[in-house]
């Protein structure tokens, strides 16, 4: 797996998008140090941005890497390396790459807007963090979208919807549950309902460890309460891992049973 | 050499190998010829592991192909189409194929029987389809393996990189290799090839030397009698 994940590495941090995606944040980090100088209010800013931006470019990458990788991967098959190393090692390939372009993107300005000596690195290292999970989530998502559909066409139409159901939908739905059922208690669906979607979980990860919370009223008070504690967090983080998890697994799986 | 029982592959609901039996000898140069959507490729695919069949067993140097995938460094493979991650170099390709298979490669003689050196420093994105071909050939015949497997080789080849291809495959046939190919090209075919399957609808229809399939058809040109067991076996 490791010389197929060090090849597509490889290819993919010479890419022209690497770089445009690593200059954005790196542009993006600078700015938003000029235009104020409160890392706090920056790491709100820039997980608004995070959020949406972080999953839509893992999925397009994802599905576009794995198609446009087709034809070589096949003649990686006829290789004596095992099927899971293949995959396994392209989908880090990718996710990695991108997890770089974020992580330096944005570091480098922090770094030097004086991050070590400011209290914000915590919340900033969990952006980053959590950042990269989403990538990993995305990514991996989209390639079991991709390696189940031959059609490049419906590969990209269904990771585009999954990505707008995620960022946007599930929100949209979440919202009218909880205006319909208002008069019973939601406080545990909401907790759920947030664990479902690894957008939101990450959103509300972030929101309460800025201790803003206060501006969230009576639902922020019972979040607070369980993504405040350590227990809440590391629940959080492994829900996180499962994410991460199980899409990897099925793309293991299903790749052992294609034909190529 | 290669050993196939009983296979069938089916996908969705088109049935494409219906109980195919074959054997395969060591040494030699085989054509496997059939119209287009005959299985040809799919036959090629179920023994390189990458198809897995439906039913029936195939044994490659008598190792079972089913949930392996060591038996594949004994088989050099062309694939049909050739592409290749763009950003990287050419060079860099040889190297990354070598450091996977980790065998001893001989890549300095084909790199200049293909007259690849220009190109070595160069992306693969840049290089012409031709040219794409010829990198993918010299890794088809980098390594020593006693089967080597060919689908389409002559793809946008140009006749002096085909004359160096038949010479290629020539001399690993002078080496003791089993050579597997597929061509719609018959005039490379008679060539090159001394005996060839002819696969009709998921089985082998004809199995021979070139020379008994003429007699059998009873046409002196070959083209002719390969056209000859297609249309006798529409008619039939």
């Amino acid at each position: 797996m490791g010389k197929i994940l060090k090849y597509s590495f490889y290819d993919l941090i010479r890419s022209r998008w690497s770089y445009i995606y690593f200059m954005f944040y790196l542009l993006l980090g600078f700015v938003l140090f000029f235009l104020n100088n409160d890392v706090s209010k920056a790491v709100i800013t820039l997980m608004n941005i995070i959020i949406v931006l972080v999953p839509l470019i893992g999925t397009i990458f994802g599905v576009m890497y794995y198609y446009n990788s087709r034809e070589f991967t096949e003649l990686l098959l006829a290789q004596p390396i095992k099927r899971s190393s293949i995959f396994l090692g392209q989908y880090f390939g990718v996710a990695s790459s991108l997890t770089l372009s974020l992580v330096l993107g944005l570091g480098i300005p922090f770094v030097l807007y004086g991050l070590f000596r400011s209290d914000a690195i915590f919340d900033f290292s969990l952006l980053l963090i959590t950042g990269a999970f989403l990538t990993l989530i995305f990514t991996a998502l989209s390639f079991n979208i991709a390696l189940s559909n031959e059609n490049k066409i419906k590969g990209f139409g269904y990771s585009v919807l999954l990505w707008l159901f995620m960022a946007v939908i599930y929100d949209g739905l979440f919202l009218i549950t909880l205006i319909l059922f208002e008069e019973y208690p939601l406080d545990t669906f909401s907790l759920v309902a947030t664990m479902f979607n690894p957008i939101d979980l990450s959103r509300t990860l972030i929101l309460l460890k800025l201790d803003i919370s206060a501006l969230l009223g009576y639902t922020g008070a019972i979040f607070k309460q369980f993504f405040g504690t350590n227990t809440g967090f590391v629940i959080s983080i492994l829900m996180l891992i499962l994410w991460t998890i199980l899409p990897i697994w099925r793309l293991v799986y299903k790749a052992k049973r294609k034909d190529f | 050499m290669i050993r196939v029982e009983n296979l069938h592959k089916k996908y969705g609901r088109n049935e494409v190998l219906k109980g195919l039996d074959l054997q395969i000898n060591s040494g030699g140069i085989l054509a496997v010829l059939g119209p287009n959507g005959s299985g040809k490729t799919t036959l090629i695919k179920c023994i390189l592991g990458m198809v897995l069949p439906n039913k029936g067993d195939i044994h490659v140097l008598d190792m079972p192909v089913k949930n392996n995938w060591k038996y594949r460094s004994q088989i050099n493979y062309l694939p049909q189409i050739a592409d290749f991650p763009g950003n990287i170099r050419v060079k860099e390709l040889f190297s990354m194929i070598k450091d996977l298979r980790q065998q001893t490669d001989r890549k300095e003689d084909l790199i200049a029987l293909f007259g690849l050196q220009p190109f070595l420093n160069k992306k693969l994105s840049t290089l012409s389809g031709g040219t794409k071909q010829k990198v993918n050939i010299v890794l088809a015949f980098m390594f020593d393996s006693p089967l080597i497997i060919l689908d389409e080789p002559t793809n946008g080849l140009d006749p002096a990189a085909l004359i160096s291809l038949k010479k290629l495959i020539r001399e690993e046939k002078e080496k003791g290799s089993t050579i597997l190919i597929t061509s719609h090209i018959m005039q490379f075919v008679e060539e090159i090839a001394e005996e060839i399957i002819y696969l009709l609808e998921g089985k082998i229809y004809f199995e021979g030397s070139i020379a008994s399939l003429k007699k059998s058809t009873g046409k002196s040109n070959f083209e002719h009698a390969i056209a000859a067991i297609a249309t006798t076996s529409i008619d039939g």
